[in-house]
Parts: C-alpha cells; sequence; structure tokens
C-alpha cells in the first residue's frame, strides 16, 4: 500500500494544527499520512487568547483540540520532542531524544520566538517573554512576590502584556523605544488618546526610553535608562517583537532571509520543494505575518495544493487588525496612514470620551482606503469590508464615523452588510465569504448563529466577525420574507412580552399548557427559564412545582459550582446580622463542610455542598431564623446599605433601616434578570448605589433615586430618577418601574439594558412613572403588591415537603453518594479539585 | 449480577428505577454497573432517553439535571455549566463541537425503567 504519502509536521502551534484540520477535512480516504512532531509539553492551544490563561488558569480551555482528536484522525501527534536536524538527503529529520522520522513533505510550522534586544543584563531572574503557557505561569509565581512591573515595548502585544501585569496586581510601566505607543498600527493622534486612556486606568507610560542595562546581582532590581533616568522594578517583560524560527530550517540549507525567516514562494515552497513553511516562520516576498489569520490561509493553500496540484496560492495578506486593551477597543485597517499618493483623512476626535477616528479616502473621493479608531470600533467590520470591496462612499463620508452623534441609538444599521458583494470576506481566520454565509441560509435553512458556526466554522477563530455574521443571517432571513421578530425561540413565534400578555389574559399557570396552545416541539433551555420567569413574575406560585423548566440553579435552589456542588447563600437584609447567626452560620458550615466566604454583595456564602445535603442544611437554617437569599433566581438579590446615621459621623438618614425594608419588601420577585439595590446614608456613597439597578442615596430631606445601573462586563452608572423623595414616594416609584420592567423587558436583560433600548429613555420612564402617561400606576401598583403578599420563602417550602425533597437526591436507583466529585485543600479551607482534571 | 433481569444475545438490561423516579419533562441520574446514566422523560410524547451522565466539556457529571427539549423537532439536552447541547437520538453534540456523548437503549415496562448495556 505504498499509494500513502508521509506527510511530516513541525510544529504544533496554531497554525500547524489548522494544517492538519485543513487536510483531514480534504482527504477523507486517508491518503496522506500524518506526523506532527511539537516541541511543547501540550497539544496545539490558542494563542491569540493566551492572556485568558490569567483569568482561567486552565489550559484545557485554550486547546484547539483533545488529543483525542488527534488519535480519531489517525494522525501521529508526538509532543515535548523539537527536531533538531533535517537531512534533506535521505528526507528524514531527527529529533531532540534522537528518534527519527522520514517524509515524502516536511512542513515547517516552526511559528516564532519572542524578539529579546541584547541588552546587558537581560540573562538576569525576574525577566520573561510573553508567548507560551510556560512564560505565563513563570510570570504568575514572579509577579506574587512583585510590587512593580515593566514592560519593554508599546506595541499590540506589549500593552496585551502590561494589562497582564495590572491584573496581577502590579504597577506596570510600559517603555517604548518610539515616540509613540502601537507605532506600526497607529498615527500620532490616535496614539495620544490611547495613551490617555490607558493612563488614567493606571498604567505609566514612558516614550523615547532606550534601556542601558539591567541592574540586580541575580535577580533584577532595576532599569537604567540611556537618558540617565532609572526605575526600580521587581520584574520585566520583553515584548519588543517577533524572531521566526528558522534554526532548524537554516541548518539544513534553506534559503532564510537576512533578517530571519524561511523564505517561500507563493506556494510556500522553500528552496527546496519537498519542504514547505507555514505561519509565522514563512518569509513571504520579505513579509513575515505576525498575525494568525494569514497563517490559517498558508495551510489552507499548503493542504489544498497537496490534494490538486497548483490550484491555489498565497497572495499578500490584509494586515487589519481589531483588539481590546485593556477595556480599550483599538482598531487599525486598510492604508491605515492614508500613505496613498492624494488621499484625503477625515477625522473625528473626542478627547472627554477618549474616542479618535480616522477615515483615509481615495484621491479622488470615492472610495475609503484605510484609517484607525481608538476608543469605539463598532464600525470596524463594515468599515474592513468597504475597504476591501471597494465600495462606494455614501454622500456624506463623514457620517461613516460619526454614525451615532448624540443620543439616537444607531439602530438598524444592520441591512449595510447586504450591500457586501458575495466574495466579501466576512470571517478571515476562517476563510468564509458573505456568499457561502447566506448560501447556508438560504439553501441548508441556518437561521442561528451556533448552526452557522457549525456548519461553515465562519466565526469559530477569533470570533471578531460574529457581530457581522449575526446581521447576514437575520437579514438574509428578512430578504426571503421570513420575519425576523425577537421571537423567544424556535418553539414560540412570540416575544417575551407578548406572551407575558397572552399568559395572563388566558390564565395560563404552567409551562406544559403554554407550550401546548401557544408554542410547538418539545421547548428547549431558551424558552422554559423564560416562560418559567413570567410565570414567576406574574403568579408568584412555588416554582419547584415545576422544577425541570428552571435554569440549573434555580431547579435545586442553589447556584451550580465546579465539580457539581451548589452552594448554600441565606439571606441577611441590609447586610446586617446579629452575632447568634453568624455563630450558627459557622456551625452549620463546620458541620457539613463548607467553604465560606463573604460575598460582594455583604452576605455569606456556603460553597460546597453536594445535592442530597441542601435540604438538611436549610433545616437547619431555617430553624435558626434565615431564609432562602435567592442567589440562585433571577430576582432580587441584595440591597447593600452602608451604615447610615445610627453609626456614622456623616449619616443624614438611617440607611439601614431603610435597606432592610425594601429587601424585605422585593425580596423572592422574579424578574426577566437579576436585581439589586442600595441604599447610602450620604452623598459618600459607601454602599455603591449608583451602580445598582436601584440605587438610594440620602439627601437632607429624604432619598434621591437612581434607576438602571449595572456592574458587570459593561458597568453603567444608575441614571438619577428623581430627588428629595420621602420613604413612602420612593417605594412608589420602585413599585411600578419594577412592574413596567417585568413587563417589556427582554428575557436576560437587565435594567442598565432595559432602559438603552427603551425609546425615550429616562425621560419616557419619568412620563410613565411620575406622570402616569400610560394611565397603567395604580394597577402596576396592584401587581407588585400582589407579589408582595403571596412571598413564601422557597427554601422552607422543599425543607416542610417531603415530596420536594425526594427530589435532591443523587441516584434514583441507589443510596450512593457521587464518588466522582473530589476536593482540595487551601487555606485550610476545601475547594473543588481541579476543574477537567 | 446484580440487577440483570432479561439477557438478550448482545444486551444486558439493567433496571434503573420506576417511571415516578424520572421527573415529568426532565431526567434523573442512576447509577448502572458503575456507571452513571441521565435518563431522560419526554412525557408529552411518551419517549425516554438514556446517555451519559458526564459532558465531554469540562468532564462534569450533570447532565441528567440538564433541560431537555428539541431543535427543529431534535430531542436534546443542555448541559447546566455552559449550555452545550447534545442530540439524545445519537449524542452528538449540537453546539458546533467536536465531542459526543453516549447513548444507550432504554425500554419502559409496567411502569419500571430498563436500560441497555452491551456487554
Ligand atoms: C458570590 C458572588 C461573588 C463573591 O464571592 O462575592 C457572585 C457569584 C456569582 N455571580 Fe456575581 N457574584 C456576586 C456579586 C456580584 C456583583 C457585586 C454586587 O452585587 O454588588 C456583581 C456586579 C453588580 C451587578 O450585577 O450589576 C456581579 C455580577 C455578575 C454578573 C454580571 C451581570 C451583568 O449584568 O453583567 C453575572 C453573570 C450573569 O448574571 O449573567 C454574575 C454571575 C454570578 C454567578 C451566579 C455565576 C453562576 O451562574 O454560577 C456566580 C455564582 C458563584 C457560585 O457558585 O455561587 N455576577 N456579581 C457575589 C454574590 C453576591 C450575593 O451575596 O448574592
Ligand atoms: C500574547 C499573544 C497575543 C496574540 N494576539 C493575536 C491577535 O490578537 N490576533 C492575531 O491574529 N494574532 C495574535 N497573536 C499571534 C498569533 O498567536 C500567531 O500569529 C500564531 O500563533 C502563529 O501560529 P504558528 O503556528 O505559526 O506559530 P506558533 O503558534 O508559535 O507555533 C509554533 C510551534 O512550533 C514549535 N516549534 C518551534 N520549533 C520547533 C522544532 N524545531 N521542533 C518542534 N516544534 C517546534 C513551537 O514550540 C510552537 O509550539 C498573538 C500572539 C501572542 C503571543
Ligand atoms: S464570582 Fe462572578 S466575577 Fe467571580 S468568577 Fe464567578 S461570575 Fe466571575
Ligand atoms: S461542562 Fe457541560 S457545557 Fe461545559
Amino acid at each position: 500500500m505504498k499509494n500513502e504519502t508521509q506527510i511530516l509536521v513541525i510544529g504544533n502551534g496554531m497554525v500547524g494544527y489548522k494544517f492538519c484540520e485543513k487536510l483531514k477535512k480534504k482527504d477523507p480516504s486517508g491518503r496522506f499520512k500524518i506526523t506532527v512532531l511539537g516541541e511543547e509539553p501540550r497539544p496545539a492551544y490558542d494563542r491569540v487568547h493566551l492572556s485568558e490563561y490569567f483569568a482561567t488558569r486552565s489550559a484545557d480551555h485554550l486547546t484547539m483540540a483533545p488529543l483525542e482528536w488527534y488519535a480519531e484522525n489517525n494522525i501521529n501527534l508526538v509532543l515535548g520532542n523539537p527536531v533538531v536536524l533535517i537531512d534533506r538527503e535521505k528526507k528524514s529529520v531527527t529529533t531532540f531524544s534522537g528518534d527519527v522520522y522520514a517524509y515524502d513533505k516536511l512542513i515547517l510550522a516552526t511559528g516564532s520566538a519572542a524578539f529579546v534586544p541584547p541588552i546587558k543584563g537581560v540573562e538576569k531572574d525576574g525577566i520573561y517573554v510573553y508567548r507560551t503557557i510556560e512564560d505565563l505561569e513563570m510570570m504568575i509565581n514572579q509577579a506574587q512576590k512583585s510590587k512593580v512591573g515593566a514592560v519593554i515595548g508599546g506595541g499590540l502585544l506589549g500593552l496585551e502584556a502590561a494589562k497582564a501585569l495590572l491584573d496581577l496586581g502590579l504597577k506596570p510601566h510600559v517603555i517604548e523605544f518610539a515616540s509613540r505607543l502601537m507605532p506600526r498600527q497607529l498615527d500620532e493622534a490616535g496614539s495620544k488618546i490611547l495613551q490617555e486612556k490607558l493612563e488614567s486606568l493606571g498604567l505609566s507610560i514612558h516614550l523615547n526610553k532606550s534601556t542601558s542595562y539591567f541592574d540586580g546581582e541575580e535577580s533584577v532590581t532595576a532599569m537604567q535608562f540611556a537618558d540617565d533616568t532609572r526605575l526600580d522594578l521587581d520584574m520585566v517583560v520583553v515584548s519588543a517583537g517577533i524572531k521566526p524560527r528558522d534554526e532548524v530550517a537554516k541548518k539544513a540549507g534553506l534559503t532564510v532571509g537576512p533578517r530571519g525567516g524561511i523564505e517561500v514562494n507563493d506556494t510556500l515552497q522553500t528552496s527546496d520543494p519537498n519542504i514547505f513553511a507555514i505561519g509565522e516562520c514563512a518569509l513571504h516576498w520579505g513579509m513575515i505575518y505576525g498575525l494568525v489569520a494569514p497563517g490559517y490561509e498558508m495551510a489552507e493553500v499548503v493542504a489544498e495544493n497537496l490534494i490538486n496540484e497548483h490550484s491555489k496560492e498565497f497572495r499578500s495578506f490584509d494586515m487589519s487588525t481589531k483588539l481590546k486593551l485593556i477595556g480599550v477597543d483599538v482598531a487599525s485597517f486598510g492604508d491605515a496612514f492614508g500613505a496613498e499618493e492624494g488621499s484625503v483623512a477625515i477625522t473625528y476626535e473626542n478627547k472627554d470620551k477618549g474616542i479618535y477616528k480616522r477615515l483615509n479616502l481615495s484621491a479622488d473621493k470615492k472610495r475609503v482606503i484605510g484609517g484607525i479608531l481608538v476608543g469605539d470600533a463598532e464600525s470596524y467590520n463594515m468599515l474592513l469590508q468597504m475597504v476591501n470591496n471597494k465600495m462606494s462612499l455614501p454622500p456624506d463620508p463623514e457620517d461613516l464615523i460619526l454614525g451615532s452623534r448624540g443620543e439616537g441609538k444607531s439602530e438598524g444599521g444592520n441591512a449595510g452588510v447586504m450591500s457586501l458583494p458575495d466574495e466579501a470576506l466576512i470571517c478571515s481566520c476562517e476563510g468564509i465569504t458573505k456568499g457561502a454565509i447566506c448560501s447556508a441560509v438560504i439553501d441548508q435553512n441556518i437561521s442561528d448563529l451556533a448552526s452557522m458556526k457549525k456548519c461553515t466554522k465562519a466565526g469559530t477563530g477569533c470570533g471578531g466577525c460574529v457581530p457581522m455574521v449575526n446581521d447576514l443571517i437575520s437579514e438574509t432571513l428578512k430578504s426571503q420574507g421570513k420575519v425576523v421578530k425577537k421571537v423567544l425561540c424556535e418553539h414560540f413565534d412570540y416575544s417575551r412580552q407578548e406572551l407575558l400578555d397572552l399568559i395572563k389574559i388566558n390564565a395560563y399557570k404552567n409551562y406544559d399548557l403554554v407550550l401546548t396552545e401557544l408554542g410547538k416541539g418539545h421547548g428547549c433551555e431558551t424558552c422554559k427559564p423564560a416562560v418559567a420567569s413570567i410565570l414567576a413574575s406574574v403568579w408568584n406560585e412555588v416554582i419547584l412545582k415545576q422544577a425541570t423548566i428552571q435554569d440549573s440553579n434555580d431547579r435545586f435552589l442553589a447556584n451550580l459550582q465546579k465539580g457539581g456542588t451548589y452552594s448554600v447563600v441565606p439571606r441577611v437584609a441590609g447586610g446586617e446580622i446579629t452575632a447568634d447567626k453568624l455563630i450558627v452560620l459557622g456551625e452549620v458550615a463546620k458541620k457539613y463542610d463548607l467553604y465560606c466566604k463573604i460575598t460582594g454583595g455583604q452576605r455569606i456564602d456556603l460553597f460546597g455542598a453536594p445535592v442530597h445535603l441542601l435540604p438538611d442544611i436549610w433545616e437547619e437554617l431555617i430553624h435558626a431564623g434565615f431564609e432562602s437569599g435567592h442567589a440562585y433566581g433571577k430576582s432580587l438579590r441584595t440591597v447593600k446599605s452602608c451604615v447610615g446615621s445610627t453609626w456614622c459621623r456623616f449619616g443624614i438618614q438611617d440607611a439601614v433601616s431603610y435597606a432592610i425594608r425594601i429587601e424585605d419588601r422585593y425580596k423572592g420577585i422574579r424578574s426577566p434578570h437579576k436585581v439589586k439595590m442600595a441604599v447610602s446614608g450620604c452623598v459618600r456613597e459607601c454602599a455603591e448605589a449608583q451602580s445598582k439597578d436601584f440605587g438610594i442615596i440620602a439627601t437632607e430631606k429624604g432619598w434621591n433615586l437612581y434607576v438602571c445601573g449595572n456592574g458587570g462586563a459593561k458597568p453603567q452608572h444608575a441614571l438619577l430618577f428623581a430627588t428629595d423623595l420621602d420613604d413612602e414616594t420612593c417605594i412608589q416609584y420602585i413599585d411600578r418601574i419594577m412592574i413596567f420592567y417585568i413587563r417589556t423587558a427582554e428575557p436576560l436583560m437587565r435594567t442598565a439594558t432595559w432602559i438603552n433600548k427603551l425609546e425615550g429613555g429616562i425621560d419616557y420612564l419619568r412620563e410613565v412613572i411620575i406622570n402616569d402617561s400610560l394611565g397603567m400606576c395604580s394597577q402596576f401598583e396592584n401587581e407588585l403588591q400582589l407579589l408582595v403578599d403571596t412571598y413564601h420563602c422557597e427554601w422552607k417550602e422543599v425543607v416542610e415537603n417531603p415530596e420536594l425533597r425526594k427530589r435532591f437526591s443523587t441516584f434514583i436507583n441507589s443510596d450512593e453518594t457521587d464518588e466522582t466529585m473530589a476536593f482540595s485543600e487551601m487555606r485550610t479551607q476545601k475547594k473543588p479539585a481541579n476543574w477537567n482534571a | 449480577m446484580k440487577n440483570a433481569t432479561t439477557v438478550t444475545t448482545e444486551i444486558t438490561w439493567y433496571k434503573a428505577g420506576t417511571i415516578k423516579d424520572v421527573p415529568e419533562n426532565g431526567g434523573a441520574c442512576a447509577m448502572i454497573q458503575g456507571n452513571q446514566i441521565a435518563i431522560f422523560n419526554f412525557t408529552r410524547s411518551n419517549e425516554w432517553f438514556a446517555t451519559d451522565n458526564m459532558c465531554p466539556h469540562k468532564k462534569q457529571m450533570i447532565l441528567s439535571k440538564g433541560m431537555i427539549g428539541d431543535i427543529s423537532g431534535e430531542p436534546k439536552v443542555a448541559c447546566p455549566f455552559h449550555k452545550k447541547s447534545f442530540s439524545l437520538k445519537d449524542g452528538n453534540c449540537l453546539s458546533g463541537d467536536d465531542y459526543s456523548i453516549k447513548t444507550y437503549p432504554i425500554k419502559v415496562e409496567d411502569n419500571l425503567i430498563y436500560i441497555g448495556i452491551k456487554e
């Protein structure tokens, strides 16, 4: 059977892996036998999202494909064994451990290493590069004993490293040789805005600095600069550029560039026709592509040519980038600096908001040729498409960057995607065009993102194109006459608001009936919890009566954790708790071996309870006077308070008493998403009320009410709704807003997003709530009162009901406990053993 | 062999519990021969399914607690951890990932649930 071709891949990085994936797909019969030799100890991982390792500390999370994938696809993967020698005569390679592998075709995907400039003292301990998981592990260790860190290099990677240091709790300094940050992507003005933004976040930025030497004995303790200044520090990350890994190729006599990189032609052949180079190690017409998308395209070209010789060539590749640096969007695309002869630039700068936009027009002012976006890069995808597809400009080109001027939200802006030509490349990581996406919608009936990803792979790489893919799906559906109204999911042709009205009018009280009468099929994880939430908001019955439509946390009245245990969070209204109750919490935690933590919501969370013990634990807590804290529910979480006028020398109102009153009133009420509140006793605002859905701040005359604030991933300050309210009026307004929100928001929409989407915004809300412009206020109040009157502690119901208690068993046919649950110790308390170990 | 009732040529049927043990339109877990098996009850269509209890995404023993439903008529379960969905017919992941879960034959006789294990 010597019809097989032996393919040997050196390097199991992102591009090496992608090559295997592509070749396997194109060669189902298995004509090509693939062996991969990798230097790193683990299978290929997503280096682009390497920084996420700091948060997850999980390599699996980044893995491109698990080891089983290689096995299933018959790929022989050898890890932790770098190739040291290529024998082109014998067509074989030798690894570090001395093993020899033969090849018919050799693919070099050795990537690059960080470039470390030869500065005196650079070999000292405490100096790192930022490229592999091992590098990050060393940085994490060092950071624990460090306070000040520096990053050499103010480019894309350097700024990402600086953010990593910031997250590790260090004070980061960025040292840049050039006169501005990201000199390759941004112009002077864009850099300046970015710099100001980063400085306000706690980064110190030093420009025009060149380093003379690193000081210190064994470990680095300071950097000395050419301008005679000096910086004392504990660790350094070098991010001064990349150096292609061409050492093995060079030793084998392949042609390499003067500044490194393995030279390749348009089919990515090296100077030896049986050897190819792809990814960051390849030098194509004098260019090293330090991004993943061109690397994937190279993998595609080589894989395709192995199947059909000379069918595809690699063309120079677009180097446009968009990234989020420490919460600041930065993008640069096409001819970013307007280098083209006669080009004209339109710029917009808003120092207050930290936004800079630049659009370069061609000399004839007919096309966009490139640009820069800092602070707001929402229009990036569309602008990039206009550049790549040479699309013509709208009559007022400035609209392209000023689009969302003033308060009006740019709704309906997604129609623009349909004007793109079919060849427009939407997902550059996977090389998927607009035509392919639209035809998947039309020919294969794809109507949502998840199926689109599965069908075409679009959006599975860096994810940058996802908004555009979504727009294309919905616009194509529309153009086919399929109504894209905001329906819940495939089982209900209604929006949440319509369903709520129908459920109320028809007095439907259970999901099954709602599905039979108003929907179709068996339902799913989208519509079940949404309808459960509506039923609870409207009727406020015991939710466990319909346990299987509740989201996982609601189903067991506790939050699900790593390893499958649950947490126990009793309500501590206003954060006020007696010594006796604290003792009970301690005793229960000790008895059931639970991990204890004070939460960010001013109460105590007991973690690590197996499901079958939950009723016993709650029984004891309820006996001691506790009740459910609804930490699991889309409902009121906590009402934080500050100590207020009872103890605080600045306090002007009794914040604690009012917070307890508020918490007791709204506890247990189900809403589209969770609701948080806080009460502060004076303007110093120690309860952080302005970041809550409802924030109440004491004034000399009463309370100021703030609404629709949000922490979380996209923080938003609450808006001042009304001032100097007395106790009763403030509650009356909250009552009304709560019901208005419950009735009109979409599923899982916090109040902040709700107000952003509410036409007329806060002014309209005032009209409805204060001036009763809809004439609904008394109905709102009655509905809320009904919810208050029907309050019940969900855990009490379970504890007292043997039928419900039975649901908390692990197995139906045995009393065994789940033995796969494992714990280890940390700071004398328990924690789940490794996630996915 | 405990619990073994009927032996056919290749499949052995094990008793997993009674139909009352599994919530309507929901799931529950049984321990069969040392394996955690998730059992799902589609009351609306009177269909039953059995699969591994382990979600391959983060290797969590959890799927029996997942929410069931369908996508274009295909019965499925969504993992409570990160909402990856799996077909209950063939175990394939419906959220675009490469892994799948094992499915088992299941039958109900006289209100008793039996899971079939290939020996
Ligand atoms: C325990 C706690 C962290 C802590 O140790 O302090 C916590 C833990 C969780 N938070 Fe939180 N949040 C906690 C305070 C907060 C806060 C601070 C606050 O409330 O003052 C915020 C920001 C404020 C806000 O919500 O606006 C917060 C914003 C979130 C978000 C983002 C919400 C958003 O609108 O973007 C999520 C995700 C979500 O709900 O979709 C989340 C989700 C979660 C979940 C429930 C994730 C989950 O589904 O399992 C975590 C449960 C852990 C567990 O296993 O029990 N948690 N979470 C805090 C519990 C407070 C309490 O007593 O109930
Ligand atoms: C922190 C960080 C952030 C990034 N962010 C982005 C981004 O936002 N967008 C973007 O497009 N790109 C980004 N990149 C760049 C992107 O990661 C690279 O372009 C991509 O990883 C290149 O893939 P590759 O396979 O060519 O090289 P690599 O992923 O480096 O893989 C090469 C592999 O070959 C191995 N190897 C080398 N020599 C040998 C040998 N002799 N024998 C065996 N194995 C060998 C190496 O150990 C390595 O595992 C980022 C990079 C980093 C480090
Ligand atoms: S507790 Fe909240 S912030 Fe912390 S990891 Fe969980 S969800 Fe994220
Ligand atoms: S563990 Fe099941 S989806 Fe993540």
